[in-house]
């Protein structure tokens, strides 16, 4: 609709300065704080930029050294693969119960469905960090109430560490994201589900359609896009996860065994203060994340015009 | 998909999955409930080999030991402050914006509709490392002004996008009626466009106060003082201490309770409009 006034407005009014003076302060705050932090990332990702650099010495220039060194480093490799790994793990998860609930809401009473969509708000507006006290004190491993549950029905969890193997680290992890992450899946593909037309489907139940091929021939290419979509949303924010993390390893578990990509440039940056390096590995995150997200805001942009 | 005469094998399942969604439900609430429920049993209960499930013979205890400890009040007046800056900062900047892309057609504005879509994707921690370098360049660490300019930077893309949709929302037409009706473009806007923007303008703030509220990673690296932490900072303190000693299970859930319930106050405001403009390409509503 905008798109066809667009031409005639634009005809009628005098091109002024207007909407340039509008901009301006959006964009003087993103240059200053995102734009500015961005250049000298990627000047010193070609810097030998350490300890001595920190007390003042000038940063020499080194090239694509701190790239080679983590391209042939075999940890850095590892967390790159743990990062993709545990993304795939949890935006999987998510995306099958969270369309699962979707279609669960859409077939139980309307009591029921008010009390899964208050459930599940609660769970998607809690803060993270709040989240993640709540769940250390559930796996805790003394007095949390999973081990007791698990020791109830004759599992041997009486005591049960689960911080200090990487793999149950991750587990725990795993279903931390997937318990915030459900939510917003569940309510936007609810809300896809709510736009297939109930005249179509009886249309189709009248010449004979089963459930089963109303679903998959009717409700699924209609909510596809919605999908499609969430998924990639999904993707982009599971790649990132770091507070999770951080808050498990403060928890309790061995660091370079848990590292994600967040967290390992957290590490590079803040403890052992090798700038040029961290600032190799954020380059190489933000390009990832512009890679996947061009898909996304390539949809988003086809909607704007 | 509401079937006027069921027939009773479609009833009998309908039954079925209405057990199924409850179950769910109360599997997902659990977590919510162990905070409320555990924020209000003493430490020595908590601590039993049986857990107690109903907060049964609770108290307020935990909540006014958390006062009393001396370190709420700073960060909950920390996270205030930055909060009120961002979010007034966000929804001005946001605003002046959303009106350009809206409201003009004008060279360049493709490129930075793209740009304001990009860099709302960008990760906090592909950029904290500079951000700190920034910060402690300027010596900027540890205040409130620094994270509130970090912070207005990564709230006010979404935002832009979000009051995007309010703008384009109304109409040109009334605003030029208005004109035709001798109003200068400008009255036009403020007596015609502007209250109509309320709703649009509350539920972006309520978006901003949220993120702003909530935020930890940016935080953690340019607030490394502990005298100027944000409610984030201070309850992670609390996870730090429960790996060392014997942690007060009690008094952290009070303490979680209390960061987290404004957040589900102000977000069951918002809810919808946030799904709504993160997938509005592909869910027309």
């Amino acid at each position: 609709m905008t798109a066809d006034l667009a031409p005639k407005r634009s005809g009628r009014r005098r091109i002024t300065g207007t909407p340039y003076a509008l901009i301006i302060p959006a964009v003087a705050v993103l240059v200053l704080a995102m734009g500015y932090p961005l250049v000298w990332q990627l000047i010193t990702s070609t810097q030998q930029f350490g300890l001595a650099q920190q007390f003042g010495q000038a940063a020499p220039f080194v090239g694509l050294q701190n790239y080679i060194t983590l391209a042939t480093d075999p940890y850095m490799w590892t967390v790159v693969a743990r990062s993709v790994l545990f993304c795939a793990a949890c935006a999987a998860i998510t995306m099958v119960i969270g369309t699962l609930l979707a279609l669960l809401m859409n077939v139980v009473a309307r009591w029921v469905r008010l009390l899964l969509q208050i459930t599940l708000l609660l769970a998607w507006a809690m803060p993270v960090v709040a989240a993640m006290t709540v769940w250390t004190w559930l796996f805790n491993l003394r007095s949390g109430v999973i081990n007791w549950m698990l020791t109830a029905i004759g599992l041997p969890f009486h005591g049960h560490n689960w911080l200090i193997e990487p793999l149950s680290f991750f587990g725990v992890a795993v279903i931390i994201v997937v318990w915030m992450s459900v939510p917003f899946v569940a309510f936007s593909i609810y809300a896809g589900l709510t736009q297939v037309s109930e005249e179509v489907m009886e249309a189709a139940s009248i010449d004979g359609a089963s459930a089963r091929q109303r679903f998959f021939s009717i409700t699924v290419p209609m909510i596809r896009p919605v999908i499609a979509i969430v998924l990639l949303l999904q993707v982009i924010w599971d790649l990132r996860v770091f507070t999770q993390i951080k808050l498990l390893q403060t928890a309790g578990s061995v660091k370079s065994e848990t590292n994600l990509l967040g967290t390992y440039i957290y590490q590079l940056g803040t403890g052992s203060s090798d700038f040029g390096l961290a600032s190799a590995v954020s380059v190489f995150v933000l390009a990832l994340t512009i890679v996947i997200s061009a898909f996304y805001v390539r949809s988003m942009l086809k909607e704007e015009s | 998909m509401t079937t006027i005469r069921l027939r009773p094998r479609v009833r009998r399942s309908k039954v079925l999955y209405s057990i199924i969604g409850v179950v769910v439900a109360l599997i997902w609430v659990f977590p919510v409930y162990w905070m409320l429920n555990s924020s209000l049993l003493s430490n020595v209960v908590l601590q039993d080999a049986t857990p107690t499930f109903l907060p049964i013979g609770g108290s307020f205890a935990n909540f006014s030991a958390v006062f009393a400890g001396g370190t709420f009040f700073p960060a909950l007046g920390m996270s205030v402050v930055i909060a009120l800056i961002v979010v007034v900062l966000c929804l001005l900047f946001a605003f002046l914006a959303a009106l350009a892309i809206s409201r003009f057609r004008f060279r360049g504005r493709k490129a930075f509709v793209l740009a304001v879509l990009l860099i709302q994707m960008l990760p906090a921690e592909g950029l904290f490392i500079a951000q700190y370098k920034l910060l402690s360049s300027v010596g900027l660490l540890n205040s409130v002004i620094g994270i509130s300019v970090l912070y207005t930077a990564s709230v006010v893309p979404f935002t832009i996008w979000m009051l995007r949709g309010f703008v384009a929302g109304i109409p040109i037409e009334l605003e030029e009626a208005a004109m035709v009706d001798g109003l200068s473009r400008t009255q036009a806007f403020l007596r015609i466009t502007f209250p109509l923007l309320a709703p649009g303008l509350i539920a972006s703030g309520v978006y901003a106060f949220l993120q702003v509220w909530n935020e930890f990673t940016i935080a953690l690296v340019v607030l490394p003082d502990n005298a100027s932490a944000t409610l984030p900072l201070w309850l992670q303190g609390f996870i730090q201490q429960s790996a060392s000693r014997a942690t007060d299970w009690g008094q952290v859930m009070a303490a979680s309770t209390l960061v987290a319930v404004p957040v589900i106050i102000f977000f069951l405001f918002v809810q919808g409009r946030m799904t709504s403009g993160l997938v509005s390409g592909a869910v027309k509503g």
